[in-house]
């Protein structure tokens, strides 16, 4: 990367950053519905949920709600980009002598940060609420590892359906949408509590592989399922939000290449 | 003749069913404030766009300030500045954090780019609501605002496109004032309207363009030329005159007048200017003919543009 390109990047990054100083209130709120899901679920709809094998219920769900939060995060990117896009903003940007992919660069960078400041929130809401990581530094951090990688999946999905959509009302549909993504999961309940089919797809669902893998790396009590995704939670968090990138990233660049048409 | 700043040559540009640039040769020679003339959908934005690297055509040349859209729009995007159709500046920020940041796109140094941002400021009356979001501002502010983001790294070349459009009357001369300013101090424009007396007042050269072809160009006076010279129209109070108006104005020019019984209208091209209107006056007094009003003037741009395009306007109708 060229030191334009750097620059370039900073600039733009720096842009967001601005943003959400001067409108605090939709990264406030980013910020806080976690939180508030977290006292829902963990102490309204908590005393009626049972972890199957045993364990408290907001050990199991504070992993729920890390990946949950990763998963929001799609709107955030989505309607930045879909606002720029919308409003002319990209093609101003894209008329100004700026390195070649500095203006996603810069909207990644500024959301990775958003997404390290969100779970940085949330860890510290779960150790308010009594969620403790048992296993350790190491895994602890490749949790939190995990957890990131997810949220860039995100970033990728949200840049290509804002530059597909370019309607930053659209992410209405997309919050609605992310809740069967987020409830047909592990997140919130065990898979074998729900239907046989309903479980099934709970149990492939992407989002829980990262949930699985989180349980065990921080050491909280998971579902108990013995199946493939199971086994293999750790490995499945790593390749999933890869092969989503895999697919929407070059997708993505070649939404931004044919702007030009 | 100043050498050339923006070339096109036979600029192809197709879009589903439309041929929005079917074959457009453009030349314009730095420093001039060129008028691209033409109505809704006859490939004005498109052509816009293409000079400015937004849009890559499917054939021919583009060259704006010695080098090819295509091949080195890098280059090109450090020579121009762009005002779209819509204002399209960060409605989140300020103004002056709006100037900061394309200052910085433009790689200006940070104290370069504060210096450019406290004078694009000042001569855009713009100081005073320099740190409220732009989002807040007026229409005619947030274009203003619009304008000084793109000439932030003081272009040799400026694209406006309808810059104008929507704007009420007071702001649209404070826009036209500032193309004047940036044309005296050398910068060439070009830029896009609908509005035939925004190309006449602006305009060193004027291009009408329609179905993506260059249809006319040349000086608005040159323009105005090719619909004949200037013409003198009488307006008569009774339908039953006509005819003998007619006569009288035939006679007295030695020309054909080109009557409108409905609007009880008789014209002739007025050759001699004044001397043919004064024949026409005393044509009439001596026929005892009536004229509610008498004019001498040249066709308006509007006539021009509406003679020009009228094959479209044909197929339309």
């Amino acid at each position: 990367m060229s030191a334009t390109a750097l620059t370039d990047t900073a600039t733009l990054t720096g842009r967001a950053l601005r943003h959400w100083r001067r409108q605090p209130t939709p990264v406030l709120v980013t910020l806080l519905f976690p939180i508030l899901l977290v006292l829902m679920f963990g102490y309204l709809l908590g005393g009626a949920m049972v972890v199957p094998g045993g364990g408290d219920y907001r050990e199991f769900l504070l992993p729920g709600m890390f990946a949950m939060t990763m998963l929001f995060g799609v709107e955030t990117t989505y309607t930045a980009v879909a606002t720029d896009a919308a409003r002319g903003v990209t093609d101003r940007l894209r008329s100004l002598p700026v390195a070649r992919g500095a203006v996603i660069a810069g909207r990644a960078t500024a959301d990775g940060l958003h997404a390290v400041v969100a779970l940085a929130v949330m860890l510290a809401c779960g150790l308010a609420v009594g969620w403790r990581p048992h296993a350790g530094v190491g895994p602890a951090l490749a949790a939190v590892g995990l957890l990131l990688l997810l949220r860039l999946a995100m970033i990728v999905v949200g840049i290509h359906l804002a530059l597909l959509l370019r309607a930053p009302e659209s992410v209405v549909a997309l919050q609605i949408l992310v809740w069967p993504v987020g409830f047909a999961s592990s997140a919130f309940v065990a898979p074998q509590t729900m239907p046989g089919w309903l479980g099934a797809v709970a149990a492939y669902n992407p989002l829980s592989a990262t949930v699985a893998a989180c349980r065990e790396l921080f050491g909280n009590p998971g579902w108990g399922g013995d199946g493939f995704t199971a086994r293999h939670a750790v490995a499945l968090a790593v390749a999933w939000p890869l092969a989503v990138i895999a697919v929407a990233g070059p997708l993505a660049v070649r939404r931004w290449q044919r702007l030009d048409r | 003749m100043p050498a050339p700043i923006i070339t096109t040559r036979d600029l192809r540009k197709r879009y589903a069913d439309t041929h929005a640039l079917a074959g457009l040769d453009l030349t314009v020679p730095a420093g001039v404030v060129c008028a691209v003339l033409g109505p809704n959908g006859a490939g004005k934005s498109t052509l816009v766009r293409v000079l400015a690297t937004l849009t890559r055509p499917d054939a021919g040349d583009a060259r704006v300030a010695g080098h090819d859209v295509r091949a080195e729009p890098r280059q090109v995007r450090a020579r121009i500045g762009l005002l779209g159709q819509h204002t399209a500046v960060d409605e989140v920020l300020g103004g002056r954090e709006n100037l900061l940041l394309f200052g910085r796109l433009h790689h200006l140094s940070p104290t370069r780019a504060r210096a450019r941002a406290d004078e694009l400021l000042a001569r855009f009356d713009l100081t005073d609501v320099a740190d409220r979001p732009a989002g807040t501002y007026s229409g005619g502010t947030r274009r203003r605002l619009d304008l000084a983001a793109a000439l932030v790294a003081d272009p040799p070349v400026l694209f406006l496109d309808e810059p104008t459009t929507g704007l009420d009357p007071r702001a649209r001369t404070g826009v036209h004032d500032a193309v004047r300013a940036l044309a005296d101090a050398g910068t060439t424009v070009l830029l896009t309207t609908q509005y035939l007396e925004e190309a006449d007042r602006l305009a060193d050269t004027v291009v009408v363009v329609d179905h993506g072809r260059v249809v006319a160009e040349g000086t608005p006076e040159r323009l105005r030329g090719t619909l004949g010279a200037d013409r003198v129209e009488v307006l008569l109070d009774h339908a039953g005159d006509l005819a003998a108006a007619t006569d009288a104005i035939g006679a007295a020019t030695g020309a054909t007048p080109r009557v409108d019984p409905d609007a009880l209208r008789v014209g002739v091209p007025a050759a001699d200017r004044v001397g043919t209107l004064g024949a026409v006056l005393a044509a009439l007094t001596a026929a005892g003919v009536t004229a509610v009003d008498v004019t001498l003037r040249r066709p308006t741009l509007d006539e021009v543009f509406l003679h020009l395009t009228a094959d479209r306007a044909a197929v339309a109708r």
